[in-house]
């Protein structure tokens, strides 16, 4: 999200040693990572590990939802389904259709970004007006629209669903990397390479592309972060309509049945947290991501003890203070950032 | 001048990809258009004249694509968008209505997150390392957060469990209510009542936007000669921070036009969470009737206020910064 310096050239080992060890270090990249490798668990083995299927009825006498007990970990709902079952079986049509919206995103927008960026001129002119175009039309109305008179079947279809939500998200991710393609274009690595003759294709692919990578993973976590948010939307409001039991069909049931009025919140509260946890999850990882590409937006919270970022002036950590050495935790970043 | 004519050509064909994509898009979908619009409606019967003009909107009839659109096209410039299905009443009554709603809905949300998320981000980027500066995830939680969840998480809170603040409208219209629609005290008071919820969703949402963008930029504006030069001339404090975020929020102005389109989208989730009698629930309800005279209109009206404001955001940035006048 943030404009991303240009990556200065190393010696590769030298490189994935460095930022394999940033990354470790990064809390936000951990936490970020450990949600996101819970919830990918659940998408996989949740439908296995719950204890009963997710259209599974408790009993077809009773009305209530019933509250959590030893029984039913998180209660049932008002037809008695297991909610625990329904959470656990619920995540994986979200977080596919996510992540395929993510995937078809990722392409159209180096498609139309790399592209637009390093051709220039008529051609980048064209691709431009198409992506602005696309960047200022309302996605979710547009999706509403399209999605309504969709048959059963096809809202079923995780790969077709999440490429219609990708078609409405890929353009900011094309207007970033065209910048940033732009920017690499004219870099004297990149310029060597056409001197000796290098094809174009494989200037874009192996010259241009790597150096992309970070601001990619970015805006691919934010189409996912988007996807989610939208098919969640999509299924509460009833545009599409499932078979299987999701997270946003659930809020839709419990809205249906008014839990909020007779107070169910173990109805709604699970996937509505599941849904809110994924996003924060994702959004550490791309803040965490952010700060190993761009150092100077990082702040340290040790920084106040030893550093002063002050105007204009880089901060320095004395090597040897007699009393208070300073961790190498809180030196690495400032010598690290100013390179 | 000439910067502002190449970005209003820009528009122009925006608006017209936006009205052929309007078009288009429910005669691309599954089924006849034309079935789904007659079944649909709930009215009394149809006058022959009703379902001409209707036959001539949407197809069979037995005319041509082009001279549909063609119609299509006279219509939209008479300022004809058709008759709502559900509400039988014309589509430009319908967003008469609801659009000033929307309006005040998103201009007053923005207008206090861009504000307050920019002040802050000053500040953060001012402090690095501050305490403003450590508290910056917890605003970015609420950006990781869908809308709906997010409206939905303080309307349980804010609004059922604690009772602050009224559950679902725009203004009060409860059997014991003694507002009248009007510039009155008490309608005004019950409009700002009820405005709370939904605004603060969206401010929750989109300020940690605002905040991070400044505040990295402030980081490298204030690396800049001419900052340093400020400091050193001995100005205070304050008129240093002006210099360097004076120059730090151009970033942040074609940012609030990228992300115009994403506040709608979020605004109108959040109108439906809250039952505000804007666009966002009458487009709602008008999918869950299948009225596509209506979503199409809203559809229509949506992108050309995102186009709109993106044009003032491009004409104040051109006011605001001689590169972009030099560029052209």
């Amino acid at each position: 999200m943030s404009v991303v310096g240009v990556a200065t050239a190393e010696p590769a080992g030298n490189r994935a040693r460095r930022r394999k060890s940033r990354v470790t270090k990064s809390p936000k990249i951990v936490v970020g990572a450990a949600i996101l490798a819970f919830f990918v668990f659940i998408a996989i083995f949740g439908p296995t590990l719950a204890p009963h299927s997710a259209s599974w009825q408790a009993s077809n006498s009773s009305a209530f939802a019933q509250p959590p007990s030893a029984k039913f970990w998180l209660g049932t709902d008002r037809q008695q389904h297991d909610i625990l079952s329904q959470v656990l079986s619920g995540g994986r049509s979200t977080m596919v259709i996510a992540f395929v919206a993510g995937i078809v995103a990722s392409i159209l927008s180096i498609l139309f970004g790399v592209t637009a960026g390093y051709m220039g001129g008529l051609v980048d002119d064209v691709l431009s007006i198409i992506a602005n175009i696309f960047l200022a039309l309302p996605g979710l109305l547009i999706l509403m629209v399209v999605m309504k008179p969709l048959p059963a079947g096809d809202t079923d279809n995780p790969i077709l669903i999440g490429s219609v939500i990708a078609l409405t998200a890929w353009a900011y991710g094309a207007r970033v990397l065209r910048a940033q393609t732009l920017a690499l274009r004219d870099q004297d690595y990149v310029e060597s390479a056409r001197i000796i003759g290098e094809r174009r294709p494989r200037i874009i692919v192996s010259e241009i592309l790597p150096n992309l990578l970070p601001i990619l993973a970015s805006s691919f976590i934010f189409t996912v972060i988007y996807g989610i948010g939208i098919y969640v939307v999509l299924s509460i409001l009833g545009i599409i309509n499932p078979a299987q039991a999701s997270w946003g069909t659930m809020i839709q049931n419990a809205q249906g049945a008014s839990a909020m009025i007779s107070n169910d919140w173990w109805w709604y509260a699970p996937p509505a947290l599941c849904v809110a946890l994924l996003g924060i999850g994702l959004a550490l990882l791309n803040f965490g991501i952010d700060e190993i590409v761009n150092p100077r937006v990082r702040s340290r919270k040790g920084s106040r003890r030893g550093v002063r970022f002050q105007l204009g002036l880089t901060p320095v950590v004395r090597a040897a203070r007699p009393h208070a050495p300073s961790s190498p935790d809180t030196a690495a970043p400032v010598l690290e950032g100013e390179s | 001048m000439r910067a502002i004519l190449r970005r209003l050509a820009f528009y122009v064909l925006a608006a017209w990809s936006a009205v052929t994509l309007n078009f288009f898009l429910p005669r691309m979908l599954p089924g006849s258009a034309l079935q789904a619009v007659l079944s649909s409606i709930r009215s009394a019967p149809i006058t022959p004249d009703e379902l001409h003009a209707l036959e001539a909107e949407y197809g069979s009839g037995g005319k041509g694509l082009m001279s549909q659109y063609a119609t299509y096209i006279s219509n939209l410039l008479h300022g004809d968008l058709g008759t709502s299905t559900s509400k039988s009443v014309p589509v430009t009554d319908v967003l008469g209505a609801d659009l000033p709603w929307t309006i005040g809905l998103i201009g007053t949300a923005t207008v206090i997150a861009f504000v307050l998320g920019t002040f802050l981000g000053v500040l953060a980027g001012w402090r690095r390392g501050g305490l403003l500066d450590t508290l910056l995830p917890v605003a970015t939680f609420f950006q990781a957060i869908p809308y709906y969840i997010l409206a939905f998480l303080l309307l349980m809170t804010m609004g059922y469990l604690w009772q602050w603040f009224p559950l679902a409208g725009g203004y009060d219209i409860t059997r014991d209510s003694t507002v009248t629609p009007g510039w009155n005290t008490g309608f005004i008071g019950s409009v700002a009542d009820h405005g709370v919820l939904p605004v603060l969703t969206i401010v929750l949402a989109s300020i940690a936007g605002w905040i991070i963008g400044m505040r990295n930029v402030m980081i490298t504006t204030m690396d800049e000669d001419y900052v340093l030069v400020a400091a050193a001339k001995g100005l205070p404090r304050w008129r240093v921070v002006w210099v360097a975020a004076r120059n730090a929020i151009l970033p942040s102005i074609s940012s609030l036009a990228l992300s115009v389109s994403l506040i709608v989208t979020g605004s109108i989730v959040t109108e439906i969470v809250f039952s505000y009698p804007g666009l966002g629930l009458a487009i709602n309800n008008a999918t869950l009737d299948a009225d596509y005279p209506l979503m199409q209109g809203i559809l229509l009206c949506v992108t050309f206020a995102v186009l709109a404001v993106n044009f003032l955001a491009d004409i104040v940035y051109v006011i605001l910064d001689p590169r972009a006048r030099r560029e052209a």
